[in-house]
């Protein structure tokens, strides 16, 4: 094949696959364009650019296409593989970009940012978006590394966006500096793993993992697995997961509820993604990409077009681009031998991320303990909560092991995954934003502040307490249904694996976790509960202002899918678990 | 079976509805609330008595029939097999009829809350919903839910309207109760997961009526169905081969999808019927994978008894029941006294031994343990008591220790011959007792409220000479008292004597032990009586404060007596006649489990040599493992 061929097949590919699966962080960038130039015409200054961003990502909503979930999302490869297109990628964007829809609207309401900064900090927003959207997409070393940052980098001047504030200069300088850190250690791990396997594209990774896992010797081994740890930091910090969780409570307390909620919601969301992306990518094999390269046929057989293009572009299991010669006679004995050298790898990481997830959950459900300002204590739950959340991922890894009952269980923890992910954008949205609000209202975020605040606003405070008992995890409350998830592919990861005789049974191990947390966060939640509905009002209260009807609707409408998830809990569990079909 | 469904929910929704209406009218008068919320509640009354009692009624129960009768199952959440089912039978019957009537009594005396009288009842409302829920659900996940929605409405209820210690109650009682429930949680987690409806052993009750019932969706039942026709031609592939053909056969099988279930009557036969909880899989090296030496029902068992010990509450986890009742409003101590307390001994027969029989049988003497300890140690703390509240608080945990104890007696074993009249006695007396102390101990607590209101103080050697001030309440209250003491031609005895009777077919010293509590509960309520309501003269403050009972308080502490002179002279019509079916089917089915398991050939057999269903459910295994040892 000549050179001119394959400029023009990837011309082909790149217009008729790549960019139409690539739409919706194509609207993105031109809302960010847009948003910067509109400033520069002048009949159009007036404009709100909230409702610019609004349009521009609920048409991006619109074009990651959420209704055609199901087996219809085949596992494409964009971009020469730097992206995947598959139904797990289009569960967690589309989570992430109700989420910027509804955060948008927030912080509208809210006032923060004001009409003069609106441009700035919404293009940030989107910015880190759009970052956060590739994380959830990407197949490729580099794109990780360069996605994280994306998203990163926006979100370091976020912390700072009350400009002139020493604590949010302080938040600001204190993310960066860690971020930069972690940046920098993640890049060296990557580099250490492409140079030890000759590849940055997960599958092929995974693949030359497979071939040479078999006769590496120890140092290698260990330089893998430094490499792994290293990548696992950067994930970590996106994470806030312990040890790497320290910059949290200090920006958390610097920056504004507003960005606070997109913090928590939207990078955890992204990071969650990315994190199932990389761990899946180093412990399983694609199968069709398997079966071409490792089947007992030779490589000449089958025509060199033929091969590359299966690496642009592979589709799901049904269609395979292209048929090995003897396809099925080999492809689940390579597959299943492919699993078993890769046992090990999986066994590694899963070990690594429940260690992580359970001190994570522990240590931010403890330290939530003696918090007296709410954002702090609020920082500390969402590390508990992504402890809460990495606990799926383990139990994808040992049960993607276990054969096609374990697939089945593996798919359903990545659906897990994403009813928890949806279950507390709501939550954490709606806290978020009546702090924001009771700040607007009494300038205050001290706990001891919102000292019988039933009395004075009834409503805001009840759905406050919805809010914090479904963070508990009570049912039936939706807060419920998350851990619910979470648990049931923990225990049912348990079972498959000791179905297919290969037990993990660390798993156990976070199931215990992850009910002791359960019950030790209900202390500092109910807390706040106590302050709010038993504890008599001081003598020299802060003066409340009304909250606003707009904004009690808001609060209402967002407390609502906490309270009401369990009438149509099935939706949300069937649409997550279509999603998860073509990730395995 | 739409019907049915509608009715039930109904009874179970209908307060909150109520509730939820209640929270958005806004009337300062306070009556207003009161008087809705009563009526809700005798509605509640009316609609149970409707429903089941009546002989051409809805759902009509007849009490010749063991099982579970009146089942409606729809879909809920079809993506985890979670349906919303419901159902009653002659265990759970008694005490949905207790809840109702505790919920309209414990109504009457709220008249003496005065603060935030709105929150209060829609809270009491919430709770309603809650524990009817929990007595009718035939879900596992949906009585998980309805068992934590109590949770919150009870947390506000001591929190908000208790007394001085309320908040360190409040957080007691919550921390406890969802410690409890998460150790259910995960046992709930691990059954569904190891439970398999494609075992064509279960062939039989999917296709009865109470199976079909069940399990009535189409699709689901097709599952079921092909994953069975599956299993039996791999089974029966599998015949008379040896052993290197047999695993060849089982490597090219295809993967069997497992149907799990969230049914409380599912998981009762397939604990009891198949060994699908013996174990958590297979380790490497191909033997039983264990967790600390044993098996799944094991498991299970100890977390669900622990989850509803709590409950009960058995000692040691009994610590939060004084302190609840004690800062508790008067209403809201009956409530848990009457109904909360029922839904651990209630959990314990429905859901801990039919479900894991293996757990039960194995720790039958440390259950019968946690009884006597119970029994024994809630007297002598009782006797110790100065605060009246408290007394009543202990009684309770020694009350209950009789619950435990009968539930517990698993004397049906191969040494008697399989014999099951004791345990059969043991369990209708420990469900006899829970709602004779659920009349009792309602009662007691309402009668130290009444009291309380007037002179706001429990401090039992500040009492004395109430006869002659009140007359008409020491007259019920002395009534009251001796109905828990267990005097017999009250409630309290025939519960306290079948569970005695039938412990000593079990162990003599344990017989024995039971017995001799009763000497020490006729010593607090006595010694109680006698520094209370006897003497010449009132010793306390507010003694201007002692006026006679008024006319709500007498009707209230009547019913609730003439309720314990009723169900103790006519123990038959009232309570057992409803239970006697039901207690034998349970113990008639664990009977059959008790042979089958101690005869330990027949299961080993079963599992190991004979080719059956079982070799059948572990080709997933095999398959995967012989996938895994070829080497390319």
């Amino acid at each position: 094949m000549n050179v001119h061929d394959s400029i023009s097949q990837m011309i082909v590919q790149t217009r008729d696959v790549s960019l139409p699966h690539f739409a919706a962080e194509l609207i993105i960038c031109g809302t960010i364009v847009i948003n910067l130039l509109v400033r520069m015409v002048r009949p159009l200054r007036w404009l709100d650019s909230s409702f610019l961003v609004l349009a521009g990502s609920l048409a991006a909503l619109f074009a990651v296409r959420p209704w055609e979930m199901g087996s219809d999302v085949a596992r494409i490869e964009l971009f020469s593989g730097m992206l995947v297109h598959d139904g797990f990628g289009v569960l967690m964007r589309t989570l992430l970009l109700v989420f910027v829809v509804l955060f948008v609207i927030f912080t509208w309401l809210s006032g923060i940012p004001d009409k003069d900064d609106g441009p700035d900090i919404h293009t940030l927003v989107l910015g880190a978006t759009l970052g956060m959207m590739l994380m959830c997409t990407a197949n490729h070393l580099l794109m990780v590394f360069m996605s994280v940052e994306m998203a990163s980098v926006p979100s370091y001047a976020l912390a700072g966006l009350l400009k002139g504030r020493r604590q949010s200069s302080e938040a600001a300088l204190k993310y960066s500096i860690y971020g930069a850190g972690t940046a920098g250690v993640m890049l060296y791990g990557i580099s250490l793993i492409s140079g030890l396997l000759n590849a940055v594209h997960l599958p092929t990774l995974a693949q030359n993992l497979v071939e040479k896992l078999p006769t590496m010797g120890p140092e290698e081994t260990m330089v893998l697995a430094l490499g792994g740890m290293m990548l696992a930091v950067g994930l970590a910090f996106k994470l806030s997961a312990v040890p790497f969780h320290f910059w949290c409570p200090d920006v958390f307390e610097g920056a504004t509820a507003e960005v606070n909620a997109f913090l928590s919601v939207a990078s955890k969301t992204a990071a969650l993604a990315l994190l199932v992306r990389v761990a899946l990518g180093f412990g399983t094999t694609v199968p069709t990409m398997f079966s071409v390269a490792a089947s007992t046929v030779p490589a000449a057989t089958v025509p060199e077009g033929a091969l590359a293009t299966s690496l642009y572009s592979v589709a799901d299991d049904a269609s395979p681009n292209i048929a090995p010669a003897n396809p099925a006679a080999n492809a689940e004995f390579h597959e299943a031998s492919a699993r078993r050298v890769l046992s090990p790898v999986r066994g590694f990481i899963a070990k690594l991320i429940a260690f992580l997830a359970i001190i994570t959950c522990t240590f931010g459900n403890l330290a939530a303990f003696g918090q007296t300002n709410i954002k702090r204590l609020f920082a500390y739950s969402t590390i508990a909560h992504a402890g809460y959340m990495m606990m799926a991922v383990p139990a994808i890894l040992a049960a993607a092991g276990a054969g096609p009952n374990g697939h089945e269980v593996a798919r359903q923890g990545a659906a897990a995954l994403g009813v928890y992910l949806g279950v507390y954008l709501a939550m954490n949205l709606g806290a978020f934003a009546i702090i924001a609000f009771l700040r607007n209202a009494m300038r205050s975020e001290e706990i001891a502040d919102y000292a019988g605040l039933i009395r004075r606003s009834p409503i805001v405070t009840i759905c406050f307490v919805i809010i914090l008992f479904s963070l508990v995890g009570l049912p039936p409350l939706a807060g419920f249904f998350g851990k619910f998830a979470v648990f049931s592919a923990l225990s049912g990861a348990y079972n498959v694996t000791g179905q297919a005789q290969l037990p993990a049974n660390y798993l156990v191990w976070l199931l215990v976790a992850g009910g002791l947390n359960t019950v030790i966060s209900l202390f500092y939640y109910l807390r706040v509960v106590k302050v709010m509905t038993w504890n008599l009002e001081p003598r020299d209260q802060r003066p409340l202002q009304p909250i606003g009807l707009l904004r009690g609707a808001y609060v209402c409408l967002i407390t609502l899918p906490t309270l009401g998830w369990i009438l149509c809990f099935d939706l949300l569990a069937n649409w997550c678990a279509k999603g998860a079909i073509s990730l395995l | 079976m739409l019907t049915n469904a509608i009715w039930y929910s109904i009874l179970v929704f209908a307060p909150s509805l109520v509730a939820l209406l209640l929270s958005v009218v806004t009337t300062r008068n306070d009556n207003f609330y009161r008087y809705v919320t009563l009526a809700t509640t005798l509605f509640t009354l009316v609609c149970t008595l409707f429903l089941f009692l009546m002989p051409n009624g809805v759902v009509g129960f007849n009490s010749n029939v063991g099982e579970m009768q009146g089942i409606f199952t729809l879909g809920w959440i079809p993506t985890f097999e979670i349906f919303y089912s419901m159902g009653v039978d002659g265990i759970s019957l008694p005490l949905v009829l207790l809840t109702a009537v505790v919920s309209v009594l414990a109504m009457g005396a709220s008249w003496s809350i005065t603060k935030y009288v709105k929150g209060y009842c829609v809270l009491f409302l919430l709770l309603l919903s809650g524990m009817l829920g929990v007595f009718l659900a035939q879900d596992f996940f949906l009585f998980y839910v309805f068992w934590e929605v109590m949770l919150l409405p009870m947390y506000f209820l001591i929190g908000i309207w208790g007394g001085p210690r309320r908040e360190y109650a409040a957080i007691k009682f919550f921390l406890y109760t969802l410690a409890g429930s998460v150790a259910m949680l995960v046992a709930i987690l691990m059954l569904y997961f190891y439970s398999d409806l494609t075992d064509p052993r279960l062939r039989g009750f999917l296709n009865s009526a109470v199976g079909q019932s069940v399990i009535p969706d189409k699709q689901l039942r097709a599952r079921i169905e092909s994953g069975m026709a599956k299993r039996e031609a791999l089974a029966e592939s599998l015949k008379d081969k040896s052993l290197e053909e047999r695993r060849k056969i089982l490597a090219a099988a295809e993967t069997i999808t497992p149907v799990h279930t969230f049914s409380i009557l599912a998981l009762q036969q397939i604990g009891q019927h198949t060994s699908q909880f013996d174990t958590f899989g297979v380790n490497e090296d191909g033997s039983d994978r264990l967790i600390l030496g044993h098996g799944l029902q094991w498991w299970a068992f100890v977390l669900l008894f622990i989850g509803f010990a709590i409950k009960v509450p058995s000692v040691p986890v009994h610590t939060w029941l004084p302190d609840a009742h004690v800062e508790a409003p008067t209403p809201i101590s009956m409530i848990l006294a009457g109904v909360l307390l029922k839904m651990g001994g209630y959990g314990i027969i429905r859901i801990c031994y039919p479900i894991c029989p293996a757990g039960g049988y194995e720790l039958a003497a440390v259950i019968c343990g946690v009884g006597v300890v119970s029994m024994v140690y809630g007297a002598f703390a009782a006797l110790a008591q100065k605060d009246f509240k408290r007394m009543v608080a202990y009684s309770s945990v020694s009350h209950m220790g009789y619950v435990v104890l009968g539930l517990g007696v698993w004397s049906a074993t191969a040494e008697m011959n399989f014999d099951t009249t004791f345990w059969n006695m043991g369990i209708q007396g420990a469900m006899f007792q829970m709602i004779a102390h659920g009349i009792s101990s309602t009662g007691m607590f309402f009668m130290v409220g009444v009291v309380y209101d007037r002179v706001h103080h429990r401090n039992l050697d500040e009492f004395g000479g109430l006869f002659g001030r009140m007359p008409v309440y020491t007259a019920l209250s002395i009534g009251i008292f001796f109905a828990g003491l267990g005097l017999p031609g009250l409630c309290g005895f025939i519960g306290e004597a079948f569970v005695v009777f039938s412990v000593w077919a079990y162990s003599i010293t344990m017989a024995v032990i039971s017995a001799a509590v009763v000497i020490l509960t006729a010593g607090y309520i006595l010694w109680a009586i006698q520094r209370v309501y006897l003497g010449a003269e009132y010793r306390g403050p507010h003694e201007d404060h002692l006026s006679p009972s008024n006319t709500r308080e007498n009707t209230i502490g009547i019913i609730i007596f003439a309720l314990a002179i009723i169900c103790g002279v006519f123990p038959r019509h009232t309570l057992l006649g409803y239970m006697e079916k039901s207690v034998e089917k349970h113990v008639g089915d664990l009977r059959a489990w008790t042979i089958n398991s101690t005869r330990a050939t027949w299961a080993q057999e079963d599992r190991r040599l004979q080719v059956s269903a079982i070799e059948a459910n572990a080709s997933d295994q095999e398959l995967s493992a012989q996938l895994a040892n070829k080497r390319p």
